[in-house]
């Protein structure tokens, strides 16, 4: 996975976020989740990477890291070239801007008392992108219909667009700050199918005009295989495998992979039938005392005595295929 | 964008889109109750501005020759035990109920949403020192503390709104603390911090207008229990210094002549009341009118 540095848009390093279990009238720390544990990856510019797994693996904090919403407890987070995880708030402010969300709920992440104008607009009053009133009307009006909403909408609030439609306004806030980076947190999975299809595209129209590169939360299997370039699989706070999206879907290496890929329905019945599930047994371990070694030792079929050892490292089994595991 | 087009718009239908303002207007006075309420209190803001131009009599005027009279031509609702003129007290009277009831939720509100929006956003032991004072406070049965405040300022009227601004303060910092609890957990709050928001563009353009309505209802209804609270210090004796005429003092000297002029302590009682319905009345058309889920329809 060596590229020229320069192509590499977003850097992550040995990342960790320890969330403190306090305990308590004097609140000591009584333990940690581990909710991101030692993960690495790279993005590409322009590329998507789909960030797939199970609930409570990790996978939204790992993008609020990115964000800077949480401080990382170790590690890097090289934006195009720069620790940002060491930089000061307001210093990194202009940087960070470059770096976008769009979020699960559509619902949630509108103010209700603002008007989809000013939703919209707030960011680029924040940054001064527009001087004059005349510019920011104009501005906006340009991301409504680059969204694909209607400009004269500007004025009405959140509770009056359906679901697609708060999306697409919450798509035009991430876009007001000129990003070029965006962390998609489950952005599909509120919606329902015949809308998420819509929003699939928009976004893929608008990586392609604006040269946008989106890391892609999700654990919806076959929207990732649709949208991404690389995906790359969490297990309670580790990434244990990451490849092209064709290899991963035709080729996954990692046990866990295989039983995850086995749960996704094949939408044809004679096919279906034939399917062969991998059930795991048990339920994901805690992230506050994880297993040792291979955090998903406990549940793998073909583990042996050594994979309760070490923690494996994401080794390089063909090209762009990273697995985490010592069986492979 | 072929896709973005395909997408419909609801239909507005039956519900005609109308302005923020015209659709507060006929919610907030659709019904009679809260238009009886407000021509209630513009009557006595109206009443309190004009009281010399108002009242027939000087209120503070004795004239122990015509002590508790009835009704007459002369005295519209009789005289009190001093000989002054019921109808010019109870006129004098609405300036110091008005200016209490604004001045002590000025004072409480402002105090109390400052330190509950501090408390609430920033948390932290600096939250944890606020939220316990407040609580202090309010263990204490708020007329004993408006008491105890009261009797260690001394007299006057400026104590008097102290008083009652320190008593009245804890809801508000309680409310808006657990307001603000709340609401920074929204999704739209991380995005305002994402595009780069800073904390006073978070608190004062997200926050509290989110946090604001139920204050809002309680700030009207605070109007009314302000003005009981006077009433209820001068009624026993506290607070305002004698000559000046106030409801609640009024009612407390007419108790001595209940059976003998009833309307001395009635005709202040009846202002007092009235005065407190209208701002609960207008109170709870404002919270219909402000529910933001209303917004755009009629």
């Amino acid at each position: 996975m060596e590229q020229s540095s320069n192509n590499t848009i977003l850097e992550v390093k040995n990342l960790k976020k320890y969330f403190p279990i306090t305990k308590g009238f004097l609140r000591r720390t009584a333990g940690h989740v581990k909710a991101v544990d030692n993960i690495s990856l790279k993005i590409k510019k322009g590329e998507t990477l789909g960030l797939v797994g199970e609930s409570g693996c990790g996978k939204t904090t790992v993008g609020r890291c990115i964000l800077r919403v949480y401080d990382p407890t170790d590690g890097e987070i090289r934006f195009q070239g720069q620790d940002i995880v060491k930089l000061p708030y307001n210093k990194n402010r202009a940087l960070r801007r470059k770096i976008q969300l769009i979020f699960q709920d559509p619902y949630g992440s509108l103010d209700p008392r603002q008007s989809a104008g000013s939703i919209v607009g707030e960011a680029i009053k924040i940054h001064k992108i527009c001087d004059n009133k005349q510019t920011h009307k104009k501005r906006v009006e340009e991301l409504f219909t680059l969204v694909g909403l209607d400009p004269e909408m500007a004025s009405r609030f959140p509770h009056e667009f359906s679901g697609g439609q708060r999306q697409r306004i919450g798509i035009a806030r991430a876009l007001s700050c000129d990003p070029v980076f965006i962390v998609c947190d489950e952005p599909f999975s509120a919606l329902d199918v015949s809308i998420q299809a819509q929003i699939i595209n928009l976004l893929q129209d608008l990586q392609q005009k604006l040269g946008l590169t989106y890391l892609m939360i999700a654990h919806d299997l076959s929207v990732v295989r649709h949208i991404s370039d690389n995906v790359a699989i969490m297990y309670l706070g580790h990434i244990v495998e990451i490849a092209d999206w064709r290899e991963i879907y035709e080729r996954p290496l990692m046990p866990y992979t295989q039983a995850l890929l086995s749960a996704v329905p094949i939408p044809d019945p004679i096919v279906e039938k034939k399917r062969e599930r991998i059930i795991l047994e048990g339920d994901v371990p805690s992230p506050i005392n994880p297993p040792s070694g291979c955090p998903f030792h406990p549940r793998c079929w073909k583990a042996a005595p050594d994979c309760s050892k070490e923690i494996p490292e994401l080794r390089e089994i063909s090209p762009n295929h990273l697995v985490a595991c010592i069986r492979v | 964008m072929s896709e973005a087009d395909l997408e419909t718009w609801p239909e507005q239908g039956q519900n005609k889109r109308v302005s923020e303002f015209q659709r507060f207007l006929r919610v907030m006075f659709g019904r009679w109750l809260v238009i009886f309420g407000t021509f209630v209190i513009v009557l006595t803001v109206f009443v309190a501005l004009f009281a010399p131009q108002l009242a027939p009599y000087n209120p503070n005027k004795v004239n122990l020759r015509e002590m508790i009279e009835p009704p007459s031509a002369k005295h519209l609702l009789g005289t009190d035990e001093m000989g002054r003129d019921l109808l010019s007290r109870v006129i004098y009277g609405s300036r110091i109920a008005v200016s209490v009831g604004i001045v002590v939720v000025c004072i409480a509100g402002v105090i109390g949403m400052s330190l509950g929006l501090i408390a609430g956003y920033f948390g932290g032991w600096i939250g944890t020192m606020i939220m316990r004072f407040m609580d202090a406070l309010m263990s204490l049965p708020p007329l004993v503390l408006m008491l105890a405040i009261a009797v260690m300022l001394g007299g006057g009227i400026a104590k008097v709104y102290v008083a009652l601004g320190i008593a009245f303060m804890p809801t508000y910092c309680r409310l808006m603390c657990g307001e603000i609890l709340s609401i920074k957990e929204n999704d739209y709050v991380m995005a305002a911090n994402v595009i780069g928001a800073g904390h006073i563009r978070v608190m004062f353009s997200h926050l509290v207008p989110n946090a604001f309505p139920p204050l809002f209802v309680m700030i009207t209804l605070d109007l009314g229990f302000a003005i009981l609270a006077e009433a209820s210090l001068s009624f026993l004796g506290i607070g305002i210094n004698p000559p000046t005429a106030t409801w609640g003092a009024m009612i407390n000297s007419g108790q001595q002549y209940l059976l003998t002029n009833p309307l001395l302590s009635i005709v202040p009682g009846v202002a007092i009341v009235l005065l407190v319905l209208a701002f609960n009345l207008v109170g709870d058309g404002l919270r219909d009118a402000l529910d933001p889920r209303l917004r755009g329809k009629i």
